[in-house]
Protein backbone atom coordinates (compact mmCIF):
# COMPACT_ATOMS: atom_id res chain seq x y z
CA UNK A 1 0.00 0.00 0.00
CA UNK A 2 1.00 3.46 -1.30
CA UNK A 3 2.58 5.61 1.67
CA UNK A 4 -0.59 8.19 0.55
CA UNK A 5 -3.35 6.16 0.75
CA UNK A 6 -2.33 4.77 4.46
CA UNK A 7 -2.38 7.83 5.46
CA UNK A 8 -5.47 8.78 4.33
CA UNK A 9 -6.75 5.69 6.13
CA UNK A 10 -5.65 6.61 9.42
CA UNK A 11 -7.18 9.36 9.65
CA UNK A 12 -10.47 8.59 7.26
CA UNK A 13 -11.26 5.03 7.57
CA UNK A 14 -14.89 5.30 7.05
CA UNK A 15 -16.32 1.84 8.18
CA UNK A 16 -14.26 2.65 11.77
CA UNK A 17 -16.21 5.84 11.70
CA UNK A 18 -19.71 4.35 10.76
CA UNK A 19 -19.03 2.03 13.72
CA UNK A 20 -18.06 4.47 16.26
CA UNK A 21 -20.65 7.02 15.64
CA UNK A 22 -23.92 4.96 17.56
CA UNK A 23 -21.99 4.97 20.38
CA UNK A 24 -20.51 8.61 20.04
CA UNK A 25 -24.23 9.58 19.61
CA UNK A 26 -25.86 7.61 22.21
CA UNK A 27 -23.62 7.43 25.17
CA UNK A 28 -20.12 9.96 23.70
CA UNK A 29 -22.27 13.11 23.40
CA UNK A 30 -25.17 13.05 26.52
CA UNK A 31 -22.31 12.46 28.57
CA UNK A 32 -19.74 14.85 27.13
CA UNK A 33 -22.54 18.08 27.53
CA UNK A 34 -23.66 16.61 31.10
CA UNK A 35 -20.08 17.18 32.14
CA UNK A 36 -19.74 20.65 30.29
CA UNK A 37 -23.16 21.97 31.22
CA UNK A 38 -23.01 20.41 35.15
CA UNK A 39 -19.61 22.57 35.57
CA UNK A 40 -20.52 25.37 33.77
CA UNK A 41 -23.35 25.95 36.14
CA UNK A 42 -21.88 25.14 39.36
CA UNK A 43 -18.66 27.00 37.53
CA UNK A 44 -20.76 29.92 36.94
CA UNK A 45 -22.20 30.33 40.56
CA UNK A 46 -18.88 29.72 42.15
CA UNK A 47 -17.31 32.09 40.08
CA UNK A 48 -20.20 34.45 41.01
CA UNK A 49 -19.34 34.31 44.31
CA UNK A 50 -15.67 34.74 43.97
CA UNK A 51 -15.84 37.74 42.13
CA UNK A 52 -17.99 39.31 44.70
CA UNK A 53 -15.69 37.99 47.37
CA UNK A 54 -12.73 39.40 45.18
CA UNK A 55 -14.47 43.09 45.17
CA UNK A 56 -15.71 42.94 48.52
CA UNK A 57 -14.23 45.42 51.25
CA UNK A 58 -13.54 42.60 53.75
CA UNK A 59 -9.70 41.72 53.32
CA UNK A 60 -10.89 38.10 54.59
CA UNK A 61 -13.40 37.48 51.77
CA UNK A 62 -10.82 39.52 48.98
CA UNK A 63 -7.64 37.45 49.96
CA UNK A 64 -9.01 33.80 50.07
CA UNK A 65 -10.71 34.43 46.70
CA UNK A 66 -7.55 35.91 45.39
CA UNK A 67 -5.74 32.95 46.49
CA UNK A 68 -7.93 30.41 44.96
CA UNK A 69 -7.94 31.80 41.38
CA UNK A 70 -4.16 31.95 41.67
CA UNK A 71 -4.06 28.20 42.35
CA UNK A 72 -7.00 27.26 39.86
CA UNK A 73 -5.82 28.82 37.60
CA UNK A 74 -1.79 27.95 37.72
CA UNK A 75 -2.22 24.31 37.92
CA UNK A 76 -2.61 22.46 34.77
CA UNK A 77 -6.51 20.93 34.51
CA UNK A 78 -5.15 17.61 34.11
CA UNK A 79 -3.24 17.51 37.95
CA UNK A 80 -6.06 19.26 39.44
CA UNK A 81 -8.44 16.67 37.80
CA UNK A 82 -6.27 13.96 39.07
CA UNK A 83 -6.11 15.55 42.48
CA UNK A 84 -9.52 16.02 43.35
CA UNK A 85 -10.96 13.14 41.39
CA UNK A 86 -9.04 10.23 42.63
CA UNK A 87 -7.87 12.29 45.90
CA UNK A 88 -11.53 12.69 47.11
CA UNK A 89 -12.83 9.48 45.70
CA UNK A 90 -12.87 7.68 48.75
CA UNK A 91 -14.78 10.40 50.37
CA UNK A 92 -17.51 10.31 46.90
CA UNK A 93 -17.70 6.90 47.25
CA UNK A 94 -19.23 6.80 51.00
CA UNK A 95 -21.48 9.41 49.50
CA UNK A 96 -22.39 8.63 46.32
CA UNK A 97 -20.66 5.45 45.61
CA UNK A 98 -17.80 4.12 42.47
CA UNK A 99 -19.55 7.10 39.83
CA UNK A 100 -16.25 9.70 39.25
CA UNK A 101 -19.10 11.89 37.30
CA UNK A 102 -19.49 13.69 40.67
CA UNK A 103 -16.18 14.62 41.47
CA UNK A 104 -14.53 15.24 37.71
CA UNK A 105 -18.09 17.95 37.46
CA UNK A 106 -16.42 19.19 40.79
CA UNK A 107 -12.86 19.55 39.63
CA UNK A 108 -14.44 20.85 36.16
CA UNK A 109 -16.18 23.40 37.82
CA UNK A 110 -13.46 24.35 40.38
CA UNK A 111 -10.79 24.86 37.43
CA UNK A 112 -13.96 27.01 35.81
CA UNK A 113 -14.77 29.09 38.65
CA UNK A 114 -11.13 30.14 38.79
CA UNK A 115 -11.41 31.81 35.40
CA UNK A 116 -15.63 32.90 35.40
CA UNK A 117 -14.02 34.78 38.98
CA UNK A 118 -12.08 36.98 37.26
CA UNK A 119 -14.40 37.34 34.21
CA UNK A 120 -17.02 38.30 36.63
CA UNK A 121 -14.87 40.90 38.37
CA UNK A 122 -14.05 42.76 35.57
CA UNK A 123 -17.45 42.67 34.28
CA UNK A 124 -18.68 44.17 37.46
CA UNK A 125 -15.81 46.86 37.77
CA UNK A 126 -16.34 47.99 34.48
CA UNK A 127 -19.53 49.39 35.58
CA UNK A 128 -19.46 53.00 36.43
CA UNK A 129 -19.68 53.86 39.93
CA UNK A 130 -22.58 56.36 39.01
CA UNK A 131 -24.69 53.49 38.91
CA UNK A 132 -24.47 52.02 42.39
CA UNK A 133 -24.82 55.61 43.30
CA UNK A 134 -28.09 56.18 41.78
CA UNK A 135 -29.06 52.39 43.20
CA UNK A 136 -28.20 53.51 46.82
CA UNK A 137 -29.43 57.01 46.49
CA UNK A 138 -33.21 55.14 45.88
CA UNK A 139 -32.29 53.25 49.40
CA UNK A 140 -30.78 49.87 48.28
CA UNK A 141 -28.40 48.72 50.42
CA UNK A 142 -24.55 47.62 49.32
CA UNK A 143 -25.78 44.24 48.19
CA UNK A 144 -29.21 44.91 46.73
CA UNK A 145 -27.49 47.10 44.55
CA UNK A 146 -24.53 44.39 43.49
CA UNK A 147 -27.62 41.88 42.91
CA UNK A 148 -30.51 44.15 41.07
CA UNK A 149 -28.86 46.80 39.78
CA UNK A 150 -24.32 46.20 39.37
CA UNK A 151 -24.07 42.67 38.80
CA UNK A 152 -26.88 42.36 36.04
CA UNK A 153 -24.90 45.14 33.83
CA UNK A 154 -21.46 43.66 34.43
CA UNK A 155 -22.33 40.13 33.52
CA UNK A 156 -23.87 41.30 30.44
CA UNK A 157 -20.66 42.93 29.18
CA UNK A 158 -18.61 39.92 29.86
CA UNK A 159 -21.15 37.11 28.23
CA UNK A 160 -18.60 37.06 25.13
CA UNK A 161 -15.91 35.79 28.01
CA UNK A 162 -18.40 33.76 29.54
CA UNK A 163 -19.28 31.77 26.64
CA UNK A 164 -15.26 31.24 25.87
CA UNK A 165 -15.40 29.82 29.10
CA UNK A 166 -18.14 27.16 28.17
CA UNK A 167 -16.18 26.30 25.41
CA UNK A 168 -13.20 25.35 27.57
CA UNK A 169 -14.72 23.62 29.44
CA UNK A 170 -16.00 21.21 26.99
CA UNK A 171 -12.85 20.36 25.86
CA UNK A 172 -11.77 20.02 29.23
CA UNK A 173 -14.34 17.35 29.88
CA UNK A 174 -12.06 14.97 27.99
CA UNK A 175 -9.96 15.08 31.07
CA UNK A 176 -12.05 13.16 33.17
CA UNK A 177 -11.14 10.13 31.64
CA UNK A 178 -8.27 10.06 33.52
CA UNK A 179 -10.60 9.24 36.47
CA UNK A 180 -11.55 6.18 34.51
CA UNK A 181 -14.66 5.39 33.29
CA UNK A 182 -17.44 2.53 32.79
CA UNK A 183 -18.19 1.73 28.92
CA UNK A 184 -20.93 3.82 29.84
CA UNK A 185 -19.65 6.58 31.49
CA UNK A 186 -17.55 7.06 28.63
CA UNK A 187 -17.74 10.95 26.62
CA UNK A 188 -16.92 11.32 23.18
CA UNK A 189 -12.86 11.61 23.70
CA UNK A 190 -12.65 7.87 25.37
CA UNK A 191 -14.84 6.11 23.33
CA UNK A 192 -13.14 7.59 19.79
CA UNK A 193 -9.68 6.93 21.64
CA UNK A 194 -11.24 2.83 22.51
CA UNK A 195 -12.04 2.83 18.71
CA UNK A 196 -8.61 3.85 17.48
CA UNK A 197 -6.80 1.73 19.50
CA UNK A 198 -8.91 -1.08 18.57
CA UNK A 199 -8.97 -0.60 14.96
CA UNK A 200 -5.26 0.78 15.04
CA UNK A 201 -6.28 3.83 13.19
CA UNK A 202 -7.23 7.41 14.34
CA UNK A 203 -10.26 7.72 12.26
CA UNK A 204 -12.66 7.17 15.33
CA UNK A 205 -10.61 9.50 17.09
CA UNK A 206 -10.99 12.08 14.58
CA UNK A 207 -15.11 11.26 15.01
CA UNK A 208 -14.77 12.44 18.45
CA UNK A 209 -13.23 15.48 17.05
CA UNK A 210 -15.26 16.10 14.46
CA UNK A 211 -17.99 16.38 17.50
CA UNK A 212 -16.13 18.65 19.86
CA UNK A 213 -16.19 21.13 16.66
CA UNK A 214 -19.56 20.85 16.11
CA UNK A 215 -20.76 21.88 19.60
CA UNK A 216 -17.57 24.09 19.88
CA UNK A 217 -17.50 26.18 16.61
CA UNK A 218 -21.53 27.43 17.02
CA UNK A 219 -20.41 28.60 20.01
CA UNK A 220 -17.39 30.80 18.96
CA UNK A 221 -19.79 32.02 16.12
CA UNK A 222 -22.41 33.27 18.77
CA UNK A 223 -19.55 34.75 20.62
CA UNK A 224 -18.64 36.77 17.89
CA UNK A 225 -22.76 37.53 17.23
CA UNK A 226 -23.05 38.07 21.12
CA UNK A 227 -19.95 40.32 21.53
CA UNK A 228 -20.99 42.63 18.41
CA UNK A 229 -24.66 42.98 19.44
CA UNK A 230 -23.62 44.10 23.04
CA UNK A 231 -20.88 46.52 21.09
CA UNK A 232 -23.53 47.97 19.06
CA UNK A 233 -26.79 47.68 21.18
CA UNK A 234 -29.91 46.01 20.62
CA UNK A 235 -31.62 47.05 17.25
CA UNK A 236 -32.96 50.12 18.79
CA UNK A 237 -35.17 53.19 17.63
CA UNK A 238 -32.33 56.65 17.58
CA UNK A 239 -33.56 58.71 20.89
CA UNK A 240 -36.50 60.82 19.48
CA UNK A 241 -36.32 64.49 19.20
CA UNK A 242 -38.11 65.86 22.29
CA UNK A 243 -42.07 66.12 21.09
CA UNK A 244 -42.34 68.85 23.78
CA UNK A 245 -38.99 70.82 23.54
CA UNK A 246 -41.31 74.03 22.98
CA UNK A 247 -40.56 76.68 25.46
CA UNK A 248 -41.68 76.24 29.13
CA UNK A 249 -42.86 79.01 31.10
CA UNK A 250 -40.22 77.53 34.42
CA UNK A 251 -42.66 79.78 36.62
CA UNK A 252 -45.62 77.55 37.98
CA UNK A 253 -48.49 78.65 37.22
CA UNK A 254 -50.56 79.83 39.95
CA UNK A 255 -47.99 79.65 42.56
CA UNK A 256 -48.08 82.12 45.64
CA UNK A 257 -45.69 83.65 47.36
CA UNK A 258 -44.61 81.16 50.15
CA UNK B 1 -48.04 67.26 40.73
CA UNK B 2 -49.20 65.57 43.20
CA UNK B 3 -47.24 63.83 46.30
CA UNK B 4 -49.20 61.91 49.34
CA UNK B 5 -46.22 62.07 51.72
CA UNK B 6 -46.16 65.26 53.81
CA UNK B 7 -42.89 67.54 53.03
CA UNK B 8 -40.48 68.12 56.01
CA UNK B 9 -38.30 70.75 57.21
CA UNK B 10 -34.43 70.39 56.49
CA UNK B 11 -31.38 71.50 58.05
CA UNK B 12 -27.82 71.60 57.62
CA UNK B 13 -25.82 72.57 60.78
CA UNK B 14 -22.01 73.41 60.57
CA UNK B 15 -21.11 70.33 58.08
CA UNK B 16 -17.36 69.72 57.62
CA UNK B 17 -16.08 66.80 55.24
CA UNK B 18 -12.44 66.34 53.96
CA UNK B 19 -11.04 64.21 51.51
CA UNK B 20 -7.40 63.71 52.89
CA UNK B 21 -5.90 67.14 53.13
CA UNK B 22 -8.54 68.85 50.86
CA UNK B 23 -11.22 70.36 53.14
CA UNK B 24 -13.99 70.31 50.87
CA UNK B 25 -16.88 71.48 53.44
CA UNK B 26 -15.50 73.79 55.97
CA UNK B 27 -18.66 74.32 58.37
CA UNK B 28 -21.55 74.73 55.99
CA UNK B 29 -25.15 75.70 56.80
CA UNK B 30 -28.58 75.67 55.57
CA UNK B 31 -32.26 76.01 56.46
CA UNK B 32 -34.91 74.87 54.00
CA UNK B 33 -38.92 75.05 56.03
CA UNK B 34 -41.23 72.32 55.48
CA UNK B 35 -42.15 72.53 51.42
CA UNK B 36 -39.85 75.05 50.61
CA UNK B 37 -37.24 74.89 47.50
CA UNK B 38 -33.96 76.36 48.54
CA UNK B 39 -31.26 76.43 45.28
CA UNK B 40 -27.78 76.13 45.96
CA UNK B 41 -25.33 78.13 43.75
CA UNK B 42 -21.86 78.84 43.70
CA UNK B 43 -18.70 78.19 41.71
CA UNK B 44 -17.47 75.00 40.53
CA UNK B 45 -15.41 73.14 43.71
CA UNK B 46 -17.26 75.11 46.00
CA UNK B 47 -18.79 71.59 47.65
CA UNK B 48 -22.65 71.83 46.48
CA UNK B 49 -22.53 68.26 45.75
CA UNK B 50 -20.65 67.41 48.06
CA UNK B 51 -23.42 68.98 50.51
CA UNK B 52 -26.38 67.75 48.86
CA UNK B 53 -24.91 63.84 49.47
CA UNK B 54 -24.28 64.28 53.42
CA UNK B 55 -27.83 65.37 53.43
CA UNK B 56 -28.88 61.60 52.46
CA UNK B 57 -25.56 60.57 53.65
CA UNK B 58 -24.37 59.34 50.46
CA UNK B 59 -21.36 60.68 52.32
CA UNK B 60 -20.58 61.14 55.77
CA UNK B 61 -19.93 63.90 56.97
CA UNK B 62 -16.74 64.19 59.52
CA UNK B 63 -18.90 66.32 61.64
CA UNK B 64 -21.71 68.68 62.05
CA UNK B 65 -25.58 67.49 61.35
CA UNK B 66 -28.64 67.25 59.05
CA UNK B 67 -31.78 67.58 60.46
CA UNK B 68 -35.41 66.57 58.65
CA UNK B 69 -38.06 68.11 61.05
CA UNK B 70 -35.44 68.67 63.93
CA UNK B 71 -34.21 65.49 64.11
CA UNK B 72 -31.01 64.19 62.97
CA UNK B 73 -30.73 61.87 59.81
CA UNK B 74 -27.14 60.65 61.55
CA UNK B 75 -29.38 58.73 63.76
CA UNK B 76 -31.36 56.42 60.92
CA UNK B 77 -30.13 53.99 58.79
CA UNK B 78 -28.98 55.08 55.50
CA UNK B 79 -30.66 52.57 53.41
CA UNK B 80 -33.73 53.68 55.38
CA UNK B 81 -33.33 57.39 55.03
CA UNK B 82 -32.27 57.30 51.47
CA UNK B 83 -35.84 55.80 51.06
CA UNK B 84 -37.02 59.21 52.17
CA UNK B 85 -35.21 61.52 50.25
CA UNK B 86 -35.30 61.36 47.00
CA UNK B 87 -31.96 62.37 44.61
CA UNK B 88 -31.44 63.33 41.32
CA UNK B 89 -28.18 63.31 39.18
CA UNK B 90 -26.71 65.15 36.49
CA UNK B 91 -25.84 62.25 34.62
CA UNK B 92 -29.69 60.89 35.64
CA UNK B 93 -28.08 57.25 36.33
CA UNK B 94 -30.99 55.60 35.30
CA UNK B 95 -30.37 51.77 34.92
CA UNK B 96 -29.69 51.00 31.17
CA UNK B 97 -30.37 47.24 31.58
CA UNK B 98 -34.36 47.89 32.31
CA UNK B 99 -37.01 49.79 30.75
CA UNK B 100 -38.31 53.18 31.64
CA UNK B 101 -40.92 51.54 33.78
CA UNK B 102 -38.62 49.20 35.35
CA UNK B 103 -36.49 51.29 36.72
CA UNK B 104 -39.47 52.72 38.33
CA UNK B 105 -40.90 49.73 39.89
CA UNK B 106 -37.71 48.06 41.15
CA UNK B 107 -37.57 49.67 44.44
CA UNK B 108 -41.23 49.94 44.96
CA UNK B 109 -41.26 46.16 44.35
CA UNK B 110 -37.97 45.22 46.23
CA UNK B 111 -37.63 48.10 48.67
CA UNK B 112 -41.74 49.18 49.51
CA UNK B 113 -42.68 45.41 49.16
CA UNK B 114 -45.63 46.90 46.46
CA UNK B 115 -46.83 43.85 44.30
CA UNK B 116 -46.36 43.94 40.55
CA UNK B 117 -49.37 45.55 39.63
CA UNK B 118 -49.72 47.96 42.35
CA UNK B 119 -45.49 49.18 41.72
CA UNK B 120 -46.73 48.77 37.87
CA UNK B 121 -49.70 51.18 38.26
CA UNK B 122 -47.78 53.48 40.64
CA UNK B 123 -44.97 53.41 38.10
CA UNK B 124 -47.46 54.49 35.36
CA UNK B 125 -48.54 57.48 37.46
CA UNK B 126 -45.75 58.67 38.20
CA UNK B 127 -44.57 58.87 34.34
CA UNK B 128 -47.82 60.53 33.29
CA UNK B 129 -47.08 63.08 36.05
CA UNK B 130 -43.38 64.02 33.95
CA UNK B 131 -45.51 63.42 30.51
CA UNK B 132 -44.07 60.13 29.44
CA UNK B 133 -46.59 57.90 29.89
CA UNK B 134 -46.00 56.64 26.32
CA UNK B 135 -42.70 55.44 27.41
CA UNK B 136 -42.70 53.03 29.82
CA UNK B 137 -41.30 49.91 27.72
CA UNK B 138 -38.34 52.24 26.21
CA UNK B 139 -34.88 51.19 27.64
CA UNK B 140 -33.34 54.79 28.76
CA UNK B 141 -30.83 55.14 25.99
CA UNK B 142 -33.63 55.38 23.24
CA UNK B 143 -34.80 58.70 25.05
CA UNK B 144 -33.40 62.46 25.03
CA UNK B 145 -31.79 63.52 27.88
CA UNK B 146 -34.29 65.46 29.40
CA UNK B 147 -36.86 62.38 28.84
CA UNK B 148 -34.57 60.57 30.54
CA UNK B 149 -34.15 62.99 33.35
CA UNK B 150 -37.76 63.10 33.66
CA UNK B 151 -37.77 59.64 34.11
CA UNK B 152 -35.44 59.73 36.82
CA UNK B 153 -37.36 62.23 38.79
CA UNK B 154 -40.61 60.04 38.41
CA UNK B 155 -38.56 57.10 39.83
CA UNK B 156 -37.50 59.23 42.82
CA UNK B 157 -41.25 60.63 43.21
CA UNK B 158 -42.67 57.44 43.13
CA UNK B 159 -40.66 56.31 46.41
CA UNK B 160 -42.95 59.20 48.15
CA UNK B 161 -40.13 61.51 49.66
CA UNK B 162 -40.01 63.97 52.22
CA UNK B 163 -37.30 65.79 50.44
CA UNK B 164 -35.83 65.97 46.98
CA UNK B 165 -32.49 66.56 46.18
CA UNK B 166 -31.70 67.96 43.17
CA UNK B 167 -27.85 67.54 41.76
CA UNK B 168 -27.33 69.83 38.49
CA UNK B 169 -29.95 68.61 37.10
CA UNK B 170 -29.99 70.12 33.74
CA UNK B 171 -26.14 70.45 33.34
CA UNK B 172 -25.90 67.47 31.01
CA UNK B 173 -28.90 68.67 28.97
CA UNK B 174 -28.86 69.94 25.79
CA UNK B 175 -30.30 73.62 25.60
CA UNK B 176 -33.29 72.95 24.22
CA UNK B 177 -34.27 70.14 26.51
CA UNK B 178 -33.47 71.99 29.81
CA UNK B 179 -37.16 73.98 29.84
CA UNK B 180 -39.03 70.59 30.00
CA UNK B 181 -37.06 69.42 33.18
CA UNK B 182 -37.12 72.50 35.14
CA UNK B 183 -41.26 73.08 34.29
CA UNK B 184 -41.34 69.68 36.36
CA UNK B 185 -38.85 70.83 38.90
CA UNK B 186 -40.62 74.21 39.20
CA UNK B 187 -44.10 72.03 39.34
CA UNK B 188 -42.80 70.13 41.94
CA UNK B 189 -41.99 73.04 44.17
CA UNK B 190 -45.14 74.49 43.70
CA UNK B 191 -46.53 71.56 45.07
CA UNK B 192 -45.09 71.78 48.39
CA UNK B 193 -42.29 69.53 48.09
CA UNK B 194 -38.99 70.64 50.11
CA UNK B 195 -36.53 70.62 47.75
CA UNK B 196 -32.41 71.55 47.55
CA UNK B 197 -31.33 72.14 43.57
CA UNK B 198 -28.04 72.27 43.09
CA UNK B 199 -28.20 74.28 40.20
CA UNK B 200 -26.43 77.13 38.03
CA UNK B 201 -29.52 78.06 35.76
CA UNK B 202 -30.14 81.44 37.73
CA UNK B 203 -33.09 82.18 35.91
CA UNK B 204 -34.87 78.94 37.63
CA UNK B 205 -33.47 80.06 41.24
CA UNK B 206 -34.70 83.18 40.82
CA UNK B 207 -38.17 82.40 39.64
CA UNK B 208 -38.61 78.87 42.03
CA UNK B 209 -36.18 79.28 44.93
CA UNK B 210 -37.63 80.57 48.14
CA UNK B 211 -34.20 80.38 49.47
CA UNK B 212 -31.53 81.08 47.19
CA UNK B 213 -27.80 79.74 49.25
CA UNK B 214 -24.41 80.88 47.67
CA UNK B 215 -21.81 78.51 48.88
CA UNK B 216 -17.91 78.75 48.21
CA UNK B 217 -14.82 77.15 49.38
CA UNK B 218 -16.78 74.90 51.73
CA UNK B 219 -19.53 77.48 53.23
CA UNK B 220 -22.79 78.85 52.43
CA UNK B 221 -21.35 82.58 52.58
CA UNK B 222 -24.84 84.13 51.95
CA UNK B 223 -28.29 83.09 51.84
CA UNK B 224 -31.98 84.72 51.70
CA UNK B 225 -34.59 85.12 49.40
CA UNK B 226 -33.56 85.43 45.41
CA UNK B 227 -34.53 89.40 45.11
CA UNK B 228 -32.24 89.78 48.46
CA UNK B 229 -29.48 87.66 46.97
CA UNK B 230 -29.67 88.36 43.54
CA UNK B 231 -30.69 92.27 43.49
CA UNK B 232 -28.83 93.08 46.63
CA UNK B 233 -25.43 90.61 47.42
CA UNK B 234 -23.98 91.45 50.51
CA UNK B 235 -20.99 89.69 49.96
CA UNK B 236 -18.33 90.61 47.41
CA UNK B 237 -17.70 87.17 46.56
CA UNK B 238 -21.19 86.20 45.61
CA UNK B 239 -21.17 89.89 43.44
CA UNK B 240 -18.33 88.72 41.53
CA UNK B 241 -19.75 85.64 41.17
CA UNK B 242 -22.98 87.12 40.08
CA UNK B 243 -21.58 89.74 37.87
CA UNK B 244 -20.04 86.36 35.69
CA UNK B 245 -22.72 84.40 35.68
CA UNK B 246 -25.54 86.65 35.23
Amino acid sequence: MDPLSTLWETFFDWDSMREALPEMLTVGLPNTLTLAVSAALLGSVLGMLLAVAGISRTRWLRWPARVYTDVFRGLPAAATILLIGVGLAPLGMQVWGPNPYPLGVLALSLIAAAYLGEIFRAGILSVEAAQLEGARALGFSWGEAMRLVIIPQGVRRVLPAWVNQLIALIKDSSLVYFLGLLASQRELFRIGQDYAANTGNQSALLLAGLFYLLLTVPLTHAVNWLDRRLRQGRPAAPPEPEPDAEPVDVTPSGREPR
Amino acid sequence: MTTTTTSVSLAVRDVHLAFGAHRVLRGADLDVARGRAACVIGPSGSGKSTLLRTINRLIEPDRGDVLLDGRSVLRDDPDALRQRIGMVFQQFNLFPHLSVLRNITLALRKLKKLGEDEAVALARAQLDLVGLAGKADARPAQLSGGQQQRVAIARALALRPQVMLFDEATSALDPELVKGVLAVMADLAAAGMTMVVVTHEMGFARSVADTVAFMDAGVVLEAGPPEAVFEAPEHPRLRRFLSQVL
